[in-house]
């Protein structure tokens, strides 16, 4: 190993360039490559709301962050350590993201004068020339001319040629960080496998950007990051959207189901509807509707039909879909709502990412109509999180949301994937012959939960409806008592679920102390990276995150009394604080961020070290 | 779940098997009460089982209907009737699906939904309660009430043009398209079979008076001393024929239609319109037999029938075959997919 080779124990890289610069394929494989060599990461792509932004300017930028490390990593990071910037609008969007010291990989092509006006640089203004960087280690490649120049016998044209210009860098990449090309070379044999022209300058590309470290080696330092020390076992990679999609399918196979989605293609859900519509042959239906309400009432149709009924949306969809949420629970049909939450209100930050629906969620319909509500913790987790929605929604008649968010749905992570007889299994509450005494439609059980009587049965002939419904015959009912006895049935069916769920855990400190803090969601690698840190230095500092965020575990409330201090970081104004403000009249304090952005670690780290300090 | 294999002795019930024992809560005199009568005598000799027949409504008087027919119902939220029936036909292909509607359930708050569901042609069967008005909330102007229409709403008469619902779904390719009304029960229980009988979406619209909020409304088109006149029963490779005594025909020149008397001297029954369903054109111009009588002397006579029948492939059988060509190529293997394309091995 060269001298100049250092160790470290965690990088993170923001690969950034115009849209058409193909940097979210860069990131990706740079990704799986770092994951192959076993290191633990997390990802995060951040790509324009625009289709085809005007190119070089700074709205058409596309990023995509990894981090990577020997060590377990929690988060995409916060600032980076290098910055790859195809041109100036990316190093004009993102160098305030950059640590100061920081290495800059800029593609000196994508500082021409053009892109310069283009970026909004003043007259005769450029930053990779004018000293104005200085602070940073700025590294000039003109990749543009390197990658023509290898492929000058190609015989391509010089489109074709440029459209290669990301393996440039890869490769140059992957000779910084001592990895090997394989990975990246399979996938291009399986990508480009039927055009040989376009492979092989591909792979001649990604192996000039390498060479072209190794040649000129004094303008940058090569590193090594080891593997880290990850629970044995076999890892894929994977996202958020992917994980729930697999969620789905495995909780259709394990309740013995076919499972049917209704959709309407909205960002950052719609790679839900993409994926499953890829698994036909798991017996999967999906079908998009002409809008939300149809997407939804499908599900409602499939589900009196007897199957696992789910939809897929955001939160535009999910206001448009309130009164069908409504008439699912009045009828006490199983199925899961997915909401993959992005910036709100009304259009929003359609591709970025937020925590602002859980009022929606826990309140967002007419009447009294409560329905359980479940998040997940990191792209992995909407696996195992959305199986248990499932589960639940089969189990107890009822729908369910499934709360993701853009950030957690879009991110990837090294996932420890079950094997499929890991898993439990679970069965529909189905009534195949009229019972003794006759057939009551709302008959409860012990879960409070009622009969599945699905069309094809007979003598179990019925009707449902959204009319107010008498105590078990289901006949529409408007006496008084009747109404408030089924209001406050319908509720205690839904707290009656709390005793069918885990109990809340600490995630990590004592079980008492000064300080707690409580996540939702997606903010679980950040709060965890802080309170690691701030536990490190000593604080009196606790944390735990919610899953089941309607009903709450029971024990959720011992768990608050024992903390002087209830911390509630959430991306939003503060909604899981009033909630369990109210509900457990604790004196809970928010760190709000609504941004778009994730936390970052700094940010709560910050406030924990601001408030042990009291 | 489904019955496949059944005997007919299995699958008899009675019309009186058919009514449920909820009491029936629409306005004495409601044209209601004729359809649900007709719909409890035709579905009995349809040989389907009772258990796999299914109801499904939305909001509004006639939307209550589930709750008096004694199979699978559901009463759900306004305009979706149709969103539903499609999820349920999706995944239970076998069953024999009714939806039941009115000119506000589908044409105004859940039109979206009932023009997609004449597009997709599930097989599905559509009665549509046209009462040109809205009954359940006492009164007020619906998508097809004339222009005009003084209610509670357009105390000044209603500025909204209608729509002409028979026009509305064969623009929106639905592949079975006919009229029929409430107090013409022969005609209805033969329509409601033909819907019944025909493959894919049927959209049968049922002229329906409200004796409450706009008693009347077709009474030119149902009242004995008028029905002649005003009215067209269209039948397969039938002549148009109408009139008082059967006197009057209608004969396209080129596209237009014109009527002519039987009686005058050089017009013979052979030179009139031929009806034929499987004509999209002809369709067309017999739903834009759509003039009110009182418009004028030269109106042509409102048709009752089948407009338009054809074959065309439903949405319930695409699906189905994708899904067992994809299930012959490909095992459904959970381990496999749960592994995905790559792995790496730790400790």
């Amino acid at each position: 190993m060269a001298d100049n080779q250092k160790v470290l124990d965690r990088v993170i890289i923001k690969f950034a360039g115009d849209s058409g610069d193909g940097m979210q394929l860069t990131g990706t494989q740079f990704t799986n490559t770092a994951a192959m060599l076993g290191n633990d990461l997390s990802t995060f792509p951040d790509f324009p709301a625009e289709i085809r932004a005007p190119q070089g300017t700074i709205p058409g930028v596309s990023g995509y962050q990894l981090h990577f490390g020997s060590v377990n990593i929690f988060t995409p990071g916060d600032e980076c350590d290098v910055l790859v910037a195809m041109n100036a609008a990316a190093l004009k969007a993102n160098l305030r993201h950059l640590r100061k010291g920081g290495t800059i990989i800029a593609n000196s092509d994508g500082f021409d004068p053009k892109n310069l006006r283009l970026a909004n640089y003043a007259d005769g203004i450029n930053p990779i020339t004018d000293g104005s960087l200085e602070g940073f280690k700025l590294i000039t490649i003109d990749v543009t001319k390197m990658t023509r120049a290898a492929l000058t016998e190609s015989g391509m044209g010089i489109k074709e040629i440029d459209r290669a210009k990301n393996m440039f860098v890869l490769g140059f990449l992957y000779w910084m960080y001592n990895r090997e090309l394989d990975y990246t070379e399979n996938f291009l044999n399986e990508k480009f496998g039927k055009k040989p022209d376009v492979l092989d300058a591909n792979l001649k590309v990604l192996k000039a950007g390498y060479n072209f470290g190794e040649t000129s080696e004094t303008i940058a330092d090569r590193y090594i990051v080891n593997p880290a020390p990850m629970t044995p076992g076999t890892y894929r990679n994977i996202m958020g959207n992917q994980a729930t999609a697999l969620g789905l399918i495995a909780a259709s196979q394990k309740c013995g189901l076919d499972l049917f989605l209704g959709s309407y293609p909205i960002t950052p859900a719609t790679d839900i509807l993409h994926d499953l519509s890829k698994y036909k042959h798991f017996g999967v239906t999906t079908y998009q509707a002409e809008d939300e309400i149809a997407a939804i009432c499908s599900v409602i149709g499939a589900a009196f039909g007897g199957k696992l009924a789910v939809t897929t949306s955001s939160g535009p969809g999910i206001a448009l879909k309130g009164e069908a949420m409504g008439l699912g629970m009045m009828l006490e049909l199983p199925m899961i709502i997915v909401n993959v939450q992005r910036g709100g209100p009304s259009t929003g930050l359609p591709t970025k990412t937020e925590q602002s629906d859980l009022f929606q969620a826990m309140y967002g319909r007419n009447g009294e109509a409560p329905i359980p509500v479940i998040c997940a913790t990191s792209p992995a987790d909407c696996f195992s999180a959305v199986y248990e929605a499932c589960r639940i929604a089969i189990e107890f008649m009822t729908p369910v949301i499934f709360l993701s968010d853009g950030y957690i749905a879009n991110g990837s992570e090294p996932w420890r994937y079950p094997q499929a007889s890991d898993l439990k299994e679970f069965k529909g509450n189905f009534i195949t012959e009229v019972p003794e005494g006759g057939f009551l439609p709302y008959k409860r059980d012990e879960k409070l939960s009622r009969p599945w009587a699905i069309p094809g049965v007979k003598g179990l002939e019925h009707r449902i409806g959204g009319l107010e419904k008498a105590h078990e015959t289901g006949n529409i009912s408007y006496d008084p008592e009747n109404h408030e006895f089924m209001v406050r049935m319908r509720e205690a069916k839904v707290n009656k679920i709390a005793d069918y769920i885990p109990l809340q855990t600490i995630d990590n400190g004592a079980e008492k102390g000064k300080i707690l803090v409580l996540g939702w969601g997606s903010t679980h690698g950040a709060i965890k990276a802080a309170v690691k840190e701030a536990r490190e230095k000593g604080m009196d500092v606790s944390h735990a995150q919610i899953r089941h965020l309607h009903p709450f575990p029971k024990n959720l409330g011992e768990i608050l009394y024992n903390f002087d201090t209830i911390l509630i970081p959430e991306m939003n104004t503060g909604q899981l604080c009033s909630i369990i403000r109210d509900k457990f009249m604790v004196p809970a304090i928010g760190l709000n961020k609504i941004k778009g952005m994730p936390f970052s670690t700094t940010e709560i780290f910050a406030k924990i070290e601001e408030l042990a300090k009291k | 779940m489904s019955a496949t294999t059944t005997s007919a002795e299995e699958t008899k019930f009675t019309s009186k098997e058919l009514v449920t024992d909820q009491e029936v809560r629409w306005c004495p005199g409601c044209g209601d009460y004729s359809i649900l009568k007709q719909v409890q005598t035709v579905v009995p000799d349809l040989g389907i089982p009772r258990e796999d027949i299914v109801f499904i409504s939305g909001i509004g008087c006639s939307s209550r209907f589930p709750y008096y027919m004694e199979t699978y119902g559901m009463h759900s939220i306004h305009g979706r009737a149709a969103a539903i029936v499609s999820g349920l036909k999706c995944v239970r292909p076998e069953l024999s699906i009714w939806m039941v509607s009115g000119d506000g359930d589908s044409l105004s708050i859940g039109g979206n939904h009932f023009i997609h569901l004449l597009r997709r042609n599930f097989d599905i069967n559509l009665l549509l309660f046209n009462n040109e008005i809205y009954g359940l909330t006492k009164g007020q102007y619906s998508p097809t009430s004339h222009e005009g229409k003084v209610t509670k709403s357009t105390p000044m008469g209603s500025i909204d043009h209608p729509f002409n619902p028979i026009a509305l779904a064969l623009g929106a390719n639905g592949t079975f398209v006919a009229r029929s009304m409430d107090r013409d029960p022969v005609h209805l229980k033969e329509m409601l079979k033909r819907s019944h009988g025909h493959k894919g979406t049927s959209f049968l619209e049922i002229y329906q008076n409200c004796n409450v909020f706009n008693d009347g409304a077709f009474e030119i088109f149902t009242d004995k001393g008028s029905k002649k006149a005003e009215t067209i029963f269209i039948e397969q490779d039938k002549p148009l024929i109408f009139g008082q005594n059967a006197d009057k025909g209608i004969k396209l020149e080129g596209f237009k239609p014109v009527i002519v008397d039987l009686n005058a001297n050089g017009n013979s029954a052979n030179d009139l319109w031929i009806h034929d369903e499987k004509d999209l054109t002809k369709a067309g111009i017999l739903s834009r037999f759509f003039d009110r009588p009182e418009d004028g002397v030269d109106h042509l006579p409102r048709p009752f029938g089948v407009f338009y029948s054809a074959d065309r492939s439903c949405y319930e059988d695409g699906l189905k075959a994708q899904i067992e060509l994809a299930k012959s190529k490909k095992k459904a293997d959970l381990d496999s997919i749960l592994k995905g394309r790559e792995t790496w091995v730790i400790g």
